[in-house]
């Protein structure tokens, strides 16, 4: 699982907690983001923004329940996604 | 005719910048808002000066978010979310970069700009279905109603609109305002907050205009054009005088005048003792524009060339040829007087945009200076290389800021050769037998000196921020500035330890923090046996001239009395009472110390 995780450079991930993606949990990945070399890509039906803007996050106003995809640009990245993911799945810890 | 009674009222501050001033208040509102910002457009060369003052008021509001956030209430705590959702809704770049756009295309002004990009954003969050987002707006309102305060409040385009000869009265003056008022237009700065030892304070003296700064809440009792008496000495102010005072203050403006000139007549004479023995007096900057008022003050080089201004307020990191641009000018005007510069310093109330610095808590114990350097060794060879080549047109020393362990020293210097060596292989011209040295200013430093001095050519004694590591007091906070002791025993003791393990290890050792500007600390200086002195230009005059009026031998007698006392108090009492026998008028102006004079 480790092995296929460290070779993808885009994960779908579906949005658990109750609030969506809401401020705080695109601040969260906001922050994350930001610590990448390159650029971090979050898209939701087609349309692709910049994770590293709260901003831009919040505008796709993803509900709980939405699908999205989360890509980086080079593998060096691959932590950030990695830690991305794992923020998502995990419900942004809000149990 | 209407007869209107003076209030003659009598405000004490924090004497910041010697000085007196008699003139119109101006006041700079901290009014401000949606609703009172106007709209105007720009001209092409006023963006970059436009987008500054968005980037400022950003990182005040962050300040004020920060500030807020610290001092929430245990029982708030679980709301803080809130704010530092704003704090980093603040530094989105969407909002920020959308901003600087608009000030740029459609050359407008700040507020302007950033009122149309929140627009914009929040029509985003209005059309959408879910109510949680929606409601998302607001948030991005309030956020840009905070930078709009900012802009509005304290900011640059007000200040420039003064007219002549006013007296400002703020609440609070940022390095970048302070720098970009029309000095000329300025007789004086009068703040609620900032002590003697803030960046305000420092650049007011610096400009040698008066500042009598931490009234905390003139801008209450101050009207615009009210008429002002400040002392800057004695940290006074005098709203509205009677007659009588201001004809007694017009006399005392015109003495400290002659007395200035008096001082400064004597400037260029050498710092020597009584008994023949010589101190450089040198000078601190920031900028290459401060060269001149080094050299007019008599200054006998730059004991502390701080470097932090090529790397704030800007989008990009300095190239090296632009830091060895500016590091040549200073070395060739100064040679054959020393130029020591200061790696990079950045952290604690400075910050840079060029690099990402993570937010902390306490920036004064994190990240910063030579840590940042190490961290950074790209951002670090750049400057090497540039201040390595400079070295090539005078006498270049550089100093490495804030070790605290030895090991940091073995590592700026392996990679101090590193950039040698690639100069070398370039072909560039440098200079390698570059002396080395560091600043001596948090305590293990202190204990530890006789082991480091093995390492380096110099120490420099940096007395702000050794006082504030180890008398554990944060000098900018009002509630706790005056534990901040120059004279503490502690600090004397730490200071003399320093001196003494530099004199066992044959090495220079020098002094560059407030302290050594203080005339009335020289005869405790002089027996300490510091080498050098590295002050404000303005201060070198004073300062000079009482060295001429000491002997080595007296001062060391005077030092052994000093360091017999327990408290600060003790010592001030004693520093203050040889300092005014010595020297009444000093005594008076510089310090407002209070001799003889009726007041």
């Amino acid at each position: 699982m480790e092995s296929v995780n460290n070779r993808l450079l885009a994960r779908r991930l579906v949005i658990k907690n109750e609030l969506g993606l809401h401020a705080r949990a695109a601040a969260r990945i906001a922050e994350i983001a930001q610590r990448a070399r390159f650029q971090v890509w979050i898209v939701k039906d087609g349309k692709s923004v910049d994770a590293t803007s709260i901003l831009e996050i919040l505008s796709l106003a993803c509900t709980p329940g939405t699908t999205i995809m989360v890509k980086i640009e080079d593998k060096e990245d691959i932590d950030i996604l990695n830690n991305i993911a794992e923020l998502v799945e995990g419900g942004f810890g809000e149990g | 005719m209407i007869e209107i009674k003076s209030r003659n009222m009598v405000l004490q501050g924090i004497g910041a910048s010697p000085g007196i001033a008699i003139g119109k208040a101006h006041l700079i509102e901290e009014e401000g808002g949606i609703s009172l910002t106007g709209k105007y457009f720009i001209e092409e060369d006023q963006i970059p000066s436009e987008i500054t003052r968005l980037k400022n008021a950003v990182q005040q509001t962050k300040e004020g978010l920060l500030q807020i956030i610290r001092d929430l209430p245990e029982e708030l705590q679980d709301h803080a979310y809130i704010l530092e959702t704003h704090l980093m809704l603040l530094q989105d770049k969407k909002l920020y970069e959308q901003t600087v756009k608009y000030i740029e295309e459609k050359q407008i002004n700040a507020e302007w700009a950033l009122k149309a990009s929140m627009d914009e954003i929040r029509k985003v969050f209005k059309k959408m279905s879910d109510p949680y987002f929606r409601e998302r707006a607001s948030d991005i309102v309030q956020v840009c109603d905070r930078i709009l305060k900012a802009l509005t409040g304290t900011e640059a385009p007000r200040i420039s609109e003064i007219e002549k000869g006013v007296i400002i009265v703020a609440r609070d003056l940022s390095p970048a305002e302070t720098i970009q008022i029309q000095l000329e237009k300025v007789k004086g700065f009068i703040t609620d907050l900032g002590g003697k030892t803030s960046h305000t304070a420092i650049i007011a003296r610096s400009l040698e205009i008066p500042a009598v700064l931490g009234l905390e809440n003139a801008t209450s009792l101050v009207r615009t054009d009210d008429t002002i008496i400040m002392d800057g000495a004695a940290g006074v102010v005098i709203v509205d005088p009677t007659e009588d005072v201001l004809t007694k203050y017009q006399k005392r403006k015109h003495r400290y005048e002659e007395y200035r000139a008096m001082v400064a007549q004597s400037s260029h004479l050498p710092a020597e003792t009584l008994d023949g023995h010589r101190i450089k007096v040198m000078a601190n900057i920031e900028f290459v524009g401060e060269v001149a008022s080094v050299i007019d003050h008599g200054g006998d080089g730059i004991g502390l060339f701080r470097t932090e201004f090529h790397y704030l307020n800007k989008e990009e990191l300095p190239s090296e040829e632009e830091l060895f641009d500016t590091y040549k000018d200073i070395a060739e005007i100064m040679a054959p007087r020393p130029v020591t510069i200061r790696t990079l310093d950045i952290g604690g109330d400075k910050f840079s945009t060029g690099v990402e610095l993570s937010e902390e808590i306490n920036p004064a114990l994190g990240l910063r200076a030579i840590r940042f350097s190490l961290s950074s060794p790209e951002i670090f060879k750049t400057q090497l290389r540039a201040i390595l080549r400079a070295a090539n047109f005078g006498n270049v020393r550089v100093m490495f800021p804030m070790i605290s362990e030895i090991d940091e020293i073995i590592k700026a210097k392996q990679i101090l050769r590193e950039v040698c060596e690639s100069l070398d292989r370039e072909g560039l011209p440098f200079k390698e037998d570059i002396e080395v040295g560091i600043m001596i200013e948090v305590p293990s430093a202190v204990i530890m000196a006789d082991v480091i001095a093995k390492e380096v050519d110099f120490f420099s004694i940096g007395t702000n921020d050794l006082i504030q590591y180890s008398l554990a007091i944060d000098r900018v906070n009002k509630d706790v500035a005056h534990l901040y002791q120059p004279l503490h025993p502690a600090v004397l003791r730490m200071v003399k330890h320093v001196v003494d393990a530099a004199r066992n290890a044959g090495i220079r050792v020098g002094m560059c923090g407030e302290m050594a500007g203080e005339p009335a600390h020289v005869s405790i200086l002089l027996g300490m046996g510091l080498d050098e002195l590295s002050m404000n230009p303005i201060s070198i005059p004073g300062v000079k001239k009482m060295i001429r009026m000491l002997s080595v031998e007296k001062s060391k007698l005077f030092l052994k009395e000093v360091l017999n006392k327990k408290r600060s108090a003790e010592v001030v009492r004693i520093v203050e009472e040889a300092y005014k026998k010595l020297f009444p008028d000093a005594a008076y102006f510089e310090h407002g110390y209070n001799i003889n004079h009726e007041r």
